[in-house]
């Protein structure tokens, strides 16, 4: 029998947390370095995956099923795709990097860390689980440990924040739940598994596919998140500590994106077909709102949170197109939108562990006072605005001219919406990068080894996703063609 | 060698690397690694060209990513442009390097500014080679990093920040339209190399081409500082001014010149297109050529000039000169890199000191600056037998037979540039000093750097002569289309543009070495509405400033409405939530129950209705 690698891998931040319940409280160095250990086995558990995938097959490997509730047909069924396969990469690498993130945390430590390594154990079985109940509980699993996260260790307004947070998020679930239990009695199916669900919800009637639709993309698009449905996020992003806005932005807003794929879009290709326009124009619209809503703070977070509302838009428009390119673009985007905004998050809590403001207008001269910070802080906004050879252009790129043919109208706009992601970008840099400095900031220690150890490998793969970008494309073309002709395939 | 141009851009990219991960180990050394392997550079591109004059050439390309069903290559070619370009960025750049160590001199980031110039000789080698767009676009963007990175390298002064910021967002605008350009081209082609490209341009149909061309040229217009986009390059002289003299003078914004000649079947193609390129270009020459004829900054004069020369290229692949134009990109670069490195001299030698006014009679102090300055102005005057002239006769020579009102319009240019040029050199070399204790600290600059300024002098005296009809017209023939016909020399055209040159010269000298406060009063006076014009260089920065201030005020009005009208709605829905939790509380025993209910309620009322629609 084959070693069973994703539920090594998804279960690993679990057997974490109940080892850390036998952890002193107050032993703080156990506590992190049992909690990292843990968050490192998911990483060689994917590599190893990754090892022997076979990357040309778009079906799913990995495959572990075992009947769970035979009565309604609920299995315990993981899996995954090339797609699933980089998503879970993605998820392994931050939570990792979350973690080491998380050793300037000094209150109620091992609740903390416990919380943290079952979101990662939620996250990560979001990404592998093919049955549609294991893929609910994980959804939902994601939820609870991240509002005690942002509630408990979070700045400012937090109780506020994370209630928002996981109200509109429960909503969502929500009409998603109904989504499921609809799609599993409306078709008459015996199994939650989701290839047999997603095949047999195309042969629903066009009008009960178009609800279905409906509810699975709100269910989903509040956490992408999609405009209008985007308000929780600046609030949660901002007020979360700093692992945890790391943890929002790089993998849980991938969750909304990696749903609509997995679910509405090839299960109802009719609904998503009538649908492809507005999801286009919505994505327009996060990305022209989202850069100019960014472009109006004074609080540098706010600023990094409203550019994820930027980015997904590229998403969005590469999902509704619905060509090879486009939605190989916008699965890059996912996972470059991923490591950009964590590097992004990371060099926030860097500045503000050691100026305790956020507010843009306090900061000056960071290029002379903490040059090394500075210079990590440029490559990130110079990322996040789509330099060339960074992994960011990348995706853009090809989301744009793989969409060119379906929705020019949109491109051009998305394209005009770069320059404003360039204002806010250059505008943040030249507030808080350049400029003299202020006689209070000078002398501010620089950045130290753990902070550098976390944003190094962010930066190494941006770099190496911009120059190689066809070391991840070789992962995603077999899969996402064959969903595209199942989105097109009626 | 030819085959192997493409380590030409690799040799500086290393230096660059060498000058991030162990600057500090080098010291004052790390300026040198640049430059050894820079030579290195222009000895190889030297080879190569002296291999391409004998008629070889090179291609070669890998597939690099295969992205859905879209394959896309890397690759280079080395044709006769691409020698040339190679050869005058690697011997420009490395006068530029040379010249900066003794510029930068004890500048606290030495080390910081010859990493940003390598990386940009990189860059800007990748552009030359590219023979695809996608390689190009990355290049050319990577370009437009080290320029901000440059103009904002004293970033301790938010001017040089703000200039940084804003050459990067107007260029990027230009850049915008090429990138679109490029997704209407592959489209149409399926495929962004530039052969294929090219090849089929003919057959996309002349709205297609239009299209195409005229956003391709958008970037070009943005990258080359034609009119409107051209706001950023004067500002950009806040930067270092070797760094005006390589980047914002001879290579990178040339690069706009170069991509309209890469793709100039597309433009072709479409004749409307090429009507834009050249009206474009010749109000940006002689819009820019008026703004030079009022500038007291030494820097911002040539800035203008350069706009204007940059021009005068345009408008010659406008009219069907394509080889007339990438001779004056070339000889341009030559004369401009002096000019540039000489006011950079200048200004070392005053203390910092821009403002021409300030000066006069340095000639006694700067022997050598001045006579290789006044070599640099008299090609660009288009005197001959400098480079300039030959050069820039030819660009109005095809204007000549292709547009009358535009021929026109550079021969007025020429006079205008003439002028300036006189103006400036005689404002800051001749005279009496104007500033006893700026003229008494003057000194001539070290070695290392008057050593360029003779270098760039030969080219800018002899580069010329490569093109003239005495040569038989040698360079063009190299660099020029395959038939590509040469425009029939016409012997009016040549004796209005000389003529031009020297009436400009002579007014200049009858103004300036006049030397009659009075009379620049009086004419100041007479022409007050166009002095005003040129002094506020036809408003266009009030129109950006405008356009910015338009962007910020939206940014804001959304800022407030996503804070107050979008997430207002959710909190109100949340509340009335609450309201209704409240009224259910009564009947039920706590809060969460009370949600717990009201959702399973829903939920079962929804599938009873969509069951009921089902069956």
């Amino acid at each position: 029998m084959e070693a069973p690698i994703l539920s090594i891998a998804v279960f690993a931040p679990l057997a974490g947390a109940l080892l850390l319940l036998l952890v002193r409280a107050d032993d703080r160095r156990t506590l992190r370095a049992v909690a990292t250990a843990f968050m490192a086995v998911p990483v060689v558990a994917v590599a190893w995956g990754a090892a022997q995938f076979r990357f040309g097959d778009p079906g799913l490997q990995l495959v572990e099923r075992a009947t769970w509730m035979p009565g309604i047909g609920v299995s315990y069924f993981l899996g995954a795709d090339g797609i699933s396969l980089a998503m879970l990469a993605l998820s392994a690498v931050v939570g990792l990097v979350a973690t080491i993130a998380s050793y300037g945390i000094d209150t109620r430590v091992k609740e903390y860390f416990v919380l943290l390594l079952l979101l990662q154990t939620g996250v990560l079985g979001v990404f592998a689980a093919e049955d549609l109940i294991l893929f609910y509980l994980f959804w939902e699993l994601v939820l609870i440990p991240m509002y005690f996260i942002i509630g408990i260790w979070g700045h400012g307004r937090k109780e506020y924040s994370a209630i928002k947070f996981i109200l509109y998020t429960m909503v969502a679930s929500l009409l998603m739940l109904v989504g499921i239990l609809a799609l599993y009695f409306l078709t008459g199916a015996k199994t939650f598994a989701i290839p047999e669900l997603v095949g047999l919800g195309r042969t629903l009637a066009a009008g009960l596919q178009w609800w279905l639709f409906l509810a699975f993309f709100i269910g989903f698009a509040v956490k992408v998140p999609v405009w209008p449905f985007h308000t929780w996020l600046p609030d949660a992003h901002v007020d979360a500590p700093t692992p945890g806005s790391v943890m929002l932005a790089a993998v849980l807003l991938k969750l909304g994106a990696y749903g609509l794929l997995r679910i509405p879009l090839p299960a109802f290709p009719q609904a998503a077909h009538a649908f492809a326009g507005t999801l286009a124009l919505l994505g327009v619209i996060n990305i022209i709102y989202g850069a100019l809503a960014a472009l109006s703070q004074r609080d540098l977070k706010k600023l990094v949170a409203y550019s994820s509302v930027n980015h997904m838009g590229f998403v969005l428009i590469g999902l509704a197109a619905a060509t090879p390119a486009a939605v190989d673009g916008a699965v890059f985007q996912m996972v470059s939108h991923g490591l950009i905004s964590a590097m992004l998050f990371l060099m926030v809590g860097v500045f503000y562990d050691r100026f305790h403001t956020r507010d843009m207008e306090r900061f000056s001269g960071m290029y002379t006072v903490m040059p090394l910070a500075a210079t990590f802080m440029a490559f990130a906004a110079f990322a996040n605005l789509g330099l060339p050879f960074l992994s960011g252009f990348i995706a853009e790129f090809y989301t744009l001219i793989g969409s060119w043919t379906v929705f020019p109208q949109y491109v051009t706009a998305a394209a005009l919406g770069l320059l404003l992601t360039a204002g806010f970008n250059l505008w943040m840099m030249q507030r808080v990068l350049m400029g003299p400095v202020r006689a209070e900031q000078r002398g501010t220690p620089e950045m130290h080894a753990r902070e550098i150890v976390t944003l190094v490998p962010l930066a190494a793969f941006v770099l190496l996703l911009g120059v190689a970008p066809g070391l991840l494309t070789a992962w995603l073309n077999a899969p996402v063609q064959a969903l595209v002709q199942r989105m097109g395939g009626m | 060698m030819v085959e192997h141009a493409w380590l030409i851009p690799l040799l500086p990219l290393l230096a660059y690397a060498a000058q991030v991960f162990f600057g500090r180990a080098l010291g004052a050394y790390t300026a040198w690694v640049g430059v050894v392997l820079l030579a290195a550079g222009a000895a190889l591109s030297l080879g190569v060209l002296a291999q391409v004059l004998g008629g070889a050439a090179a291609a070669a390309s890998f597939p690099w990513l295969k992205i859905g069903d879209l394959t896309f290559a890397m690759g280079f070619r080395v044709g006769p442009l691409e020698a040339a370009m190679l050869a005058m960025v690697t011997v420009v750049s490395l006068m530029v390097e040379i010249y900066s160590i003794g510029y930068l001199h004890g500048d606290a980031k030495y080390n910081r500014f010859f990493a940003n110039v390598n990386l940009f000789v990189a860059s800007m080698l990748g552009v030359v080679l590219a023979d695809n767009f996608l390689l190009f676009f990355a290049c050319w963007e990577i370009m437009g990093l080290c320029s901000y990175l440059l103009i904002g390298h004293w970033y301790e002064d938010l001017d040089n920040a703000r200039a940084a910021t804003k050459s990067f967002l107007v260029t990027r605008l230009g850049d915008i339209g090429l990138l679109i350009g490029i997704f209407v081209t592959f489209w149409h082609a399926h495929s962004l190399n530039f052969a294929d490209i090219n090849q089929s341009a003919a057959s996309w149909g002349a709205g297609a081409a239009t299209l195409a061309a005229l956003l391709i040229f958008t970037g070009a217009v943005g990258k080359s500082a034609q009119v409107p986009l051209h706001v950023w390059l004067p500002d950009a002289m806040a930067g270092p001014t070797p760094v005006s003299a390589l980047i914002h003078a001879a290579t990178m914004v040339a690069a706009g010149v170069f991509l309209v000649a890469r793709t100039y079947p597309v433009f072709e193609a479409s004749g409307t297109a090429l009507q834009v390129v050249a009206w474009v270009g010749g109000l940006t020459a002689l819009l820019a050529a008026t703004m030079a004829t009022v500038q007291v900054d030494i820097k911002k004069m040539l800035a203008y000039s350069t706009m204007s020369q940059l021009g005068y290229m345009m408008l010659g692949l406008g009219v069907f000169g394509y080889a007339a134009a990438l001779f004056h990109l070339l000889s341009h670069a030559f004369f401009k890199a002096l000019l540039f490195l000489g006011s950079g001299s200048v200004i070392h030698a005053a203390g910092g000191e821009q403002n021409m006014h300030r000066m006069g009679g340095l000639r006694r102090k700067l022997p050598w600056t001045t006579v290789t300055f006044v070599i640099g102005g008299l090609a660009l005057a288009g005197i001959p037998p400098l480079s300039g002239y030959f050069s820039k006769d030819e660009v109005l020579l095809a204007a000549f037979r292709a547009n009358p009102a535009l021929f026109w319009i550079g021969v007025a240019t020429a006079g205008l540039t003439a002028y300036y040029v006189m103006r400036g050199i005689w404002l800051t070399f001749f005279g009496e000093p104007r500033d006893a204790h700026l003229y008494a600290h003057a000194h001539e600059s070290p070695a290392v750097m008057v050593g360029p300024l003779l270098v760039l002098a030969v080219p800018a005296v002899f580069f010329g002569w490569l093109g003239s009809p005495q040569l038989g017209h040698a360079l063009q023939h190299f660099i020029a289309l395959p038939g590509e016909a040469e425009p029939a020399a016409d012997r009016f055209a040549a004796a209005a543009t000389i003529a031009m040159a020297f009436a400009g010269l002579a007014l200049g000298l009858a103004i300036y070495a006049g030397g009659r406060p009075a009379l620049r009063r009086d004419l100041i006076r007479a022409l007050r509405p166009l002095y005003v014009l040129f002094k506020q260089k036809w408003y266009f920065d009030h129109l950006a400033l405008g356009l910015t201030g338009l962007g910020l005020g939206l940014a804001q009005v959304v800022g407030a409405l996503d804070r107050y009208v979008v997430d207002g709605v959710v909190n109100g829905l949340a509340w009335l939530t609450g309201a209704v939790g409240q009224l259910v509380r009564r009947a039920a025993v706590g809060d969460a129950q009370a949600y717990m209910l009201t959702m399973a309620g829903a939920v079962l009322v929804g599938l009873a209705v969509y069951l009921g629609m089902g069956g």
